[in-house]
């Protein structure tokens, strides 16, 4: 396997670059409909919304700690503080939580 | 071709690009500990420092990276690998045609070509939330630049600097990059009855997919390529009934 695994990291490399690439390149030949192009409009929220969750809850060391900063950053973004601040609160809020609960 | 200049580091504008790069920070700060990880999950598993360097530099995918380290030490053949891969990334394939209109169209294909390499989750969010109609190469070369460089510095630390960063600094830094996609959509939500109805159908059909006992078997790309095409289409068809009265 291991004199492979360059063949492995280049096909995987291909397979990830090709749908990066394709609409990237070519969309901009097609006309598209008003409906396409409000669906693709949408796109950006319904990905956000499908990446927040569930996979926030599992990304620090517990559930309790991930809602705790997930709840800070809900309310720094809902006040629209500037995106690095609500970063460093949504991490803030995972730390003191930890902080508190592990003692 | 059309008269399009050919790429070249004379295109580059500095105050666009030096905005991209700006906006690439955020990312950048939830990079860093997912590529710390990365590096040191390969290198406990004894994949060659070579081959998870070059991973993340062809690749640049966090999740199909640790599932393909994953595949490789299970032992699973290479075709295996490369369509759980290729099915795991397929939803790049919807977030690449959302922002394709979004790019300046005097932008010529080889640009438009360099530019796709950097589209992940985050460099996607964060242009697609910008205000400006029409995006261009200088600003999307200077995000996903700096992205591309904060997750290979991160596999790299991972893989030589063992240490890294103190574990409770690490976990809660896990949530960065959610901290992030929230950042750039609460608001929105905030703006935009459609925009919040959207976001709530993504998360409700998310959670159907992941409680559900009928839908576990489905993997994670899939689910969000599912949800993106319900949530997105629902969206369009409001709009269409909208515009319709």
């Amino acid at each position: 396997m291991t004199g492979q695994l360059w063949l492995v990291v280049l096909l995987m490399g291909l397979v990830t670059y090709i749908p990066r690439m394709l609409p990237q390149v070519f969309l901009e030949d097609i006309q598209l409909s008003p409906f396409i192009r409000n669906f693709l409009g949408f796109v950006p929220y319904a990905v956000l919304g499908a990446l927040i969750f569930p996979g926030v809850l599992t990304s620090t060391g517990s559930t309790g700690s991930a809602i705790a900063g997930g709840l800070v950053a809900i309310l720094l973004a809902y006040l629209r503080l500037n995106i690095v601040v609500v970063v460093f609160g949504g991490i803030l809020g995972v730390y003191l939580w930890q902080l508190i609960c592990l003692g | 071709m059309r008269g399009k200049p050919e790429p070249s580091f004379a295109d580059l504008d500095r105050r666009p690009f030096v905005a991209g790069c700006q906006a690439a920070v955020p990312i950048a700060i939830g990079y860093l500990p997912i590529g710390i990880t990365f590096g040191l999950l390969a290198k406990a598993v004894s994949i060659p420092n070579h081959i998870t360097l070059m991973m993340s530099m062809l690749v640049l995918a966090g999740a199909s990276q640790f599932v393909g380290i994953n595949l490789i030490i299970l032992g699973t053949s290479i075709w295996e690998i490369v369509l759980t891969t290729f099915v795991v990334n397929l939803r790049h394939l919807l977030m690449s045609a959302s922002l394709a209109p979004r790019v300046d169209t005097r932008l010529r294909k080889t640009h438009r070509a360099i530019l796709a390499f950097g589209i992940t989750d985050e460099t996607f969010s964060v242009a697609s939330f910008r205000p400006e109609a029409s995006l261009g190469f200088s600003y999307l070369l200077g995000l996903n630049m700096t992205s591309f460089i904060a997750w290979n510095l991160g596999t790299w630390m991972g893989l030589f600097l063992a240490t890294g960063m103190p574990d409770a600094l690490k976990t809660s830094m896990g949530i960065a990059l959610y901290a992030m996609f929230i950042g750039l959509l609460v608001p929105a939500c905030r703006n935009s009855r459609p925009i919040l109805s959207i976001a709530l159908t993504a998360i409700v059909l998310q959670a159907l997919w992941h409680f559900s006992p009928i839908f576990s078997g489905m993997s994670m790309g899939t689910q969000i390529v599912l949800t993106t095409i319900i949530a997105s289409f629902l969206g369009a068809v409001m709009m269409e009934r909208e515009e319709g009265l």
